[in-house]
């Protein structure tokens, strides 16, 4: 178990390490001066000297690296140019948001993912199953935002029974701001509802023709209890870690779901910071965002880990 | 042993002395979907190299005494807030949506395919470092990724099929890495080693043709991610930028006229989905029918 926990943990110091110098290269794809870039509208030499200057742009490459990489292990990740605020800082105010958003489309995503997958297994074959593809194939090649747009053209214009737009903070208003969240959190849990979908039903075909599942049916127990108790039970395994690695693909969603619905979360942040070309701040919430993915692949790792006594043997 | 005979039956239907590719050509002609989503691929494709013929309109026209028309005779999908025709945007849009797919997966694959390939035929220290660098790539959500690169490349179609190209490009690397790791240990391989082949000739000649299947199906289902991901950019205003029509830039232009004219939403959105779910289900028959381990 030790032995494991440290591989495990040995392998993402140099990602992080890879992480960090393509997080630090994107500077570098700046066409031109990067000072005249920072310096905007600014165009005096006395500006953009400071601005090479503070920035360390006139140092040599690894240089500057090794300065950022030493400021981001002290947790400076620059500062905001438009906000005058620390980029942690910012990021900080704004991951709540995300991670309230995220965790509600985590929550619709199992919620129907799962059971379709279940249902879609165990009706291999039929007009369930064909539906459930249907689904599936729904889900994977709708975006998002196109979503957002019809459900607000439904619930708020025709409908009028959710709020299209805005964010009310849970501590402020616990009804208005679920009212807030339902079509965002169904909107961006849509995909990840398919790809859950998807996942259960190939495990839970693999898992029903196990020789377990057929012991438990020569038994003669009810078919109910054969699918919840013995099939679905090891068929989830996989199927739970594997959706942590869909964290990912719900920050890219948070982006344009947030950019939709008008939401001051995570993804505004970034969009906001690529209109003001306030690159310290992009950086930033990249930086944050593939660390977090990066940490939570490594709990999906140990979980599945401890959850599958085969793998402790 | 039915199974033997079944399988042996239909390898003498199929013709056992084909090839494996027209074989699996034949088992893709039978998948319905993947059919239907072949021909509207098509479809799409004439439409976007004929749009000067097609389109009623030009797709940059306004015509001021029709702003904000809900759809008519004149104009089938309705006009947009400067009176330009939805269907001929939509169709030129295809244009950029199509081009940005193609050439995303093209860059993908262009980098992609010859990395995996050294990865996994040369091993040992490179491997190890060229798989620390996929992670960390693949650990950057793909869509961040690409609105960063797009940011500081610069807001252009050009850039944003830049970035969608690199950002895909790590699950390509993954793909054809682990293939030739499978492959490379096969009796043909070894006996080719055995004969002295260089090293060239064998990554080229020998493994590259037996691992193209999966990486054809993966590159198929690449451009429907890629054609999402260009609308993504193109709706934040990083892709294809106005006047030029894209499905994502419409998209974006729509969304302050939801209450009153959805039209300029329903369709450049029902055009991205229809084309992507044609991709998916093309990439879909294409895998079961290329291995029939899926089937």
């Amino acid at each position: 178990m030790l032995t494991y926990l440290i591989g495990r943990i040995a392998i993402i110091i140099p990602t992080l390490f890879f992480v960090s110098i393509i997080i630090f290269g994107l500077q570098q794809l700046l066409p031109g001066d990067p000072a005249l870039a920072l310096a905007g509208e600014e165009r005096d030499p006395q500006v953009i000297q400071f601005l090479r200057h503070k920035y360390h742009l006139d140092e040599p490459l690894p240089v500057r690296y090794a300065l950022w990489a030493q400021g981001v292990l002290h947790g400076d990740l620059g500062e905001s140019i438009r906000i005058n605020k620390p980029v942690l800082d910012l990021v900080l105010e704004k991951l709540p948001v995300t991670a309230e958003l995220a965790g509600m489309a985590i929550l619709v995503s199992l919620l129907i993912g799962i059971p379709s997958g279940v249902i879609s297994a165990v009706k291999n074959g039929t007009v369930i199953d064909y539906g459930a593809n249907v689904f599936a194939l729904w889900g994977l090649s709708t975006p998002n935002f196109w979503l957002g747009f019809l459900f607000i053209m439904l619930f708020s214009v025709k409908l009028g029974i959710l709020p299209a737009s805005g964010f009310v903070p849970p501590s402020e208003d616990l009804g208005r701001n679920l009212a807030t969240l339902v079509m965002p959190a169904f909107v961006l849990g849509n995909a990840s509802a398919a790809v859950m979908m998807r996942h259960t039903r190939s495990a839970m075909l693999q898992v029903m023709s196990a020789d377990y599942v057929r012991t438990a049916r020569a038994k003669g127990l009810n078919e109910r209890v054969v699918v919840l108790k013995h099939a679905l039970r090891n068929a989830l395994i996989p199927v739970v870690t594997l959706g942590a690695l869909e964290f990912g693909t719900l920050l890219s969603g948070a982006v344009l779901t947030e950019q939709v619905f008008t939401i001051p979360g995570f993804g505004k942040l970034i969009v906001d910071a690529v209109f003001n070309r306030d690159y310290a701040v992009v950086q930033g919430v990249v930086l944050c965002t593939a660390t977090a993915y990066i940490l939570l692949n490594l709990f999906a790792d140990i979980a599945y880990f401890l959850v599958n006594p085969r793998l402790r043997a | 042993m039915t199974a033997i005979l079944v399988d042996r039956e239909t390898s003498l239907a199929e013709g056992s002395d084909d090839q494996p590719w027209r074989r699996a050509m034949r088992r893709l002609v039978r998948r319905r979907g993947a059919m239907v989503g072949l021909a509207v691929v098509v479809f799409f494709v004439l439409i976007a190299v004929f749009a000067p013929l097609v389109a009623p309109y030009a797709p940059t026209a306004t015509d001021w005494g029709a702003v904000r028309k809900a759809p008519t005779l004149a104009h089938w999908f309705g006009t947009d807030e400067i009176g330009r025709d939805v269907l001929s945007r939509v169709i030129f849009g295809a244009r950029a949506s199509l081009m940005a797919g193609v050439v995303s997966v093209l860059i993908s694959l262009s980098f992609g395919v010859p990395l995996g390939l050294l990865s996994g035929y040369v091993g040992g220290f490179l491997d190890g470092v060229l798989m620390r660098i996929v992670d960390a790539m693949l650990a950057c959500p793909f869509l961040i990724l690409a609105i960063a690169l797009a940011a500081f490349l610069g807001p252009n179609l050009t850039n944003a099929m830049i970035a969608i190209g690199i950002s895909a490009m790590p699950a390509f690397v993954r793909l054809t890495r682990a293939q030739t790791l499978s492959t490379k240990v096969e009796d043909y391989v070894e006996a080719a080693k055995a004969v002295g082949n260089p090293h060239i000739r064998i990554v080229l000649r020998h493994i590259l043709p037996n691992i193209l299947a999966p990486i054809m199906v993966q590159a198929t289902l690449a451009i429907a991610a890629a054609i999402i991901a260009e609308a993504s950019l193109s709706f934040l205003g990083l892709g294809q930028q106005p006047p030029a029509p894209s499905w994502g830039s419409m998209l974006n232009t729509a969304k302050n006229f939801l209450d009153q004219a959805p039209w300029m939403a329903w369709w450049p959105g029902l055009a991205i989905f229809v084309v992507v779910l044609s991709f998916n289900l093309l990439g879909d028959g294409l895998r079961d029918a290329l291995d029939p381990r899926h089937r």
